[in-house]
């Protein structure tokens, strides 16, 4: 995807000047005998899924992890109060299992001093995880929880930068809202089918739908809950095309989504627009080809957004230094992840101090700018500042074209019929 | 209520679920025609149906990644897993014939896990989809529409349905496989070798099975943990239909396939699968009753 970015140097010649430079600074440092920046390094723990099922997005969370760690690391560090400290991680493999993540939470506490903790992957680990940092009163920012449930159970040292399921599609809803004169409608006169699988993360982003749609006054006509087993949608898209509602949302990881696009195309089901999650996973440009045009597609982040920092550049920045370190295009689990990091950065530096809670207060008090979003918790300790992103598929490739303020490009809405498409 | 005044008000509906059912419920009576076969020569009922299914759509991925037509997927997949089924008759299956059911339920159900486990170590948990090809059909101004493989998939079950009757009568083979049903000793005492009959019912069962995988493959999609629901509807099927009818097990999976659809139109895509079971539930309450009518009429 990123093929035609330019080269930035060689980066063995960068390193080479930057410790020419550093052997300067500390010979300078020691003349001057004055050795005010003490040696310090904090300590951020983790239980990550190297191996079992989540090892895949485990390995994605790490590799996010440890280039956050190593880009600060390079630009000095973190200055708490006088001092400029190190960061480091520690890491165990919690074989993607709950009880195994929650003993080596309680392990990397206990035993090894672990003042501050980075999240594990996945909300079930991270639920499973929560309760011990809680007990420890250890601030943990995660990066891979998104469950509604993780946020309503009063936890106070929990924070998560990305945004949680129900926000999934919500921005699809406003689209809607936003373009119904383009169907010719007001907003409170559009109507809304659902076809969202029967398992706690969906239905969670189906509530999210539920409350956007009665905000703006749309009917739901159609409220399928997919069966885990099913492959088949026809009975659904069959209503679809009796009831004709003007937006179709979807849900149901990569199975939905491979599903949806394929049976809606067969049953040449015209709706002015459709969404759903799991585009990415479900590769349905390359499975569908011309099948997924106009697709809409919820997403957390895209290298293509215009969000930037001081430590990565643009989001862009971040994804060829991370495809030039790891030699893959970074998913957005990756991008996340490295953004906690850099949420911690900015938590120690406005505490001053590495207090437990004292930096717990700070990460409350988060408002930052990253290149994968705004960060500000709200009491929950959920992200309120960064939206979801929605991707449309045109002439087969994902342009942003929600939420309008980072859009690419005007999202193609109503779709064309499909009797008029070619 | 309302999803069924939709279909009083327009009835074209109708025909696009009645179309559809029949299509998915020829490839349920595929894979039940292979289950009654097996159940009623060799007194197994096997669990790892669902599993050829999902071996037999694997193998059609392979050979379309490979390069090949998709359509040729139908015939080398039955191929593949006949082999497949024979190997397994000698490997395992020979050993728990005269056995207890409840073994049989065992070990097959042992051998469907470790071809899921199998295949999601090769392939990993991904859904996979094959492009037939072949195009859509257009009735009543688009309002249905009838995907060709899935008009392919009813036919070929119904010519497959017809060749294995043909075989069954008339072939030396097929008439050994039903002197073996119907009692395993006299066969056996007349000369006929059992366990090669056996092994071929196991094989043909297999190939069903593979074929349909090929079909769903091309029509809806597969990933390696899709097996039990196409053994559960084969045992719903063969339980309505009986061992000895082939006739009747197509009907019936035609019949469950269009239930299906219509439950899941009328109460909600949620329900679609819940239905099968009720269903299920409602045919062993409603045979209990009539036999033992029958016992006391007996009497």
């Amino acid at each position: 995807m990123w093929t035609d970015y330019h080269e930035e140097g060689d980066p063995k010649m960068l390193h080479r000047r930057k410790m020419l430079l550093a052997t300067v600074a500390a010979a300078t440092l020691m003349t001057a005998g004055a050795a005010q920046a003490e040696e310090c390094t904090i300590t951020l723990g983790a239980a990550v899924s190297l191996t079992g099922k989540y090892s895949t997005n485990g390995m994605h969370t790490k590799n996010g992890y440890d280039l956050a760690v190593k880009v600060l690391n390079e630009k000095g560090g973190v200055k708490v109060g006088d001092k400029t400290c190190k960061l480091a991680v520690k890491y165990y493999d919690d074989e993607s299992t709950p009880a195994r993540g929650a003993a080596l939470a309680e392990r990397l506490i206990k035993q090894d001093g672990v003042k501050f903790m980075l999240g594990p992957y996945s909300s079930g680990l991270t639920k499973a995880i929560a309760p011990v940092t809680e007990k420890y009163k250890v601030p943990m920012v995660e990066a891979n929880g998104a469950s509604r449930s993780l946020f309503t159970k009063g936890w106070k040292y929990l924070f998560a930068v990305l945004s949680t399921s129900e926000q999934y599609l919500q921005s699809a809803i406003e689209l809607a809202a936003e373009n119904a004169d383009r169907m010719g409608k007001k907003p409170n006169e559009m109507t809304v089918a659902l076809a969202i699988e029967n398992d706690p993360f969906s239905q969670d982003i189906r509530a999210g739908v539920m409350d956007d749609a009665k905000k703006h006054g749309m009917r739901i006509v159609i409220d399928d809950k997919l069966p885990k087993e099913l492959n088949d949608m026809s009975t659904t898209l069959t209503k679809v095309k009796a009831l004709k509602p003007d937006i179709l949302v979807v849900s149901g990881h990569a199975k939905g989504a491979a599903t949806a696009v394929r049976q809606i195309a067969e049953m040449r089901v015209d709706v002015p627009m459709v969404a759903m999650t799991h585009c990415d996973s479900a590769q349905i440009i390359k499975k569908f080809g011309d099948k997924a045009e106009y697709t809409l597609c919820a997403s957390q982040w895209a290298p293509t957004l215009k969000y930037s920092d001081e430590y990565f550049g643009s989001a862009m920045d971040f994804a060829k230094l991370f495809e030039k370190t790891y030699g893959y295009a970074p998913p957005y689990q990756a991008a996340e992840s490295a953004a906690a990091v850099l949420v911690f950065k900015d938590a120690f530096e406005r505490a001053g101090s590495l207090d437990p809670q004292k930096v717990r207060d700070a990460l409350a008090a988060t408002d930052m700018m990253t290149f994968y979003g705004g960060i500000k918790f709200d009491e929950t300790g959920k992200n309120i500042a960064k939206p979801m992103v929605l991707y449309q598929v045109l002439k087969g490739k994902y342009v942003v074209v929600a939420p309008s303020k980072w859009a690419e490009a005007r999202a193609v809405i109503p779709q064309p019929k499909w009797s008029e498409r070619k | 209520m309302q999803n069924l005044q939709l279909l009083l008000q327009a009835p074209v509906f109708n025909v696009q679920l009645l179309l559809d059912g029949m299509f998915i419920g020829a490839i349920f009576a595929l894979a039940a025609i292979g289950m009654a076969l097996v159940w009623g020569v060799m007194n197994i009922i096997n669990v790892a149906q669902g599993e050829f299914v999902m071996l037999g759509g694997f193998v059609t991925l392979m050979l379309v990644e490979a390069g090949f037509h998709p359509l040729l997927g139908i015939p080398a997949a039955a191929v593949v897993l006949f082999v497949l089924g024979w190997a397994l008759y000698r490997a395992v299956i020979w050993r728990i014939v005269d056995g207890d059911m409840f073994i049989s339920l065992l070990a097959t159900f042992g051998i469907s896990i470790m071809m899921q486990q199998l295949m999601n170590e090769i392939f990993g948990a991904d859904v996979r989809t094959v492009e037939s090809g072949l195009g859509v059909w257009f009735l009543f101004d688009g309002m249905v529409t009838v995907t060709q493989v899935k008009v392919a998939a009813f036919f070929l079950s119904i010519v497959i349905g017809l060749l294995l009757w043909l075989f069954l009568k008339n072939a030396r083979l097929g008439q050994a496989i039903r002197a073996t049903a119907q009692n395993a000793r006299a066969a056996r005492i007349l000369g006929v070798d059992t366990d090669r009959v056996y092994a071929v019912t196991y094989a043909i069962n297999a190939a069903l099975c593979g074929a349909a995988g090929a079909l769903v493959v091309m029509a809806w999609s597969i990933h390696p943990y899709m097996g039990l629901p196409y053994t559960l509807r084969s045992f719903m099927i063969v339980i309505v239909a009986g061992l000895g009818n082939l006739a009747s097990v197509i009907a019936a999976g035609l019949g469950l396939g269009m239930a299906e659809q219509y439950a899941g139109f009328l109460l909600g895509a949620e329900f679609q699968l819940a239905f099968v079971f009720l269903l299920l539930v409602a045919v062993l309450v409603g045979r209990q009753i009539t036999l033992a009518r029958k016992r006391q009429y007996l009497k």
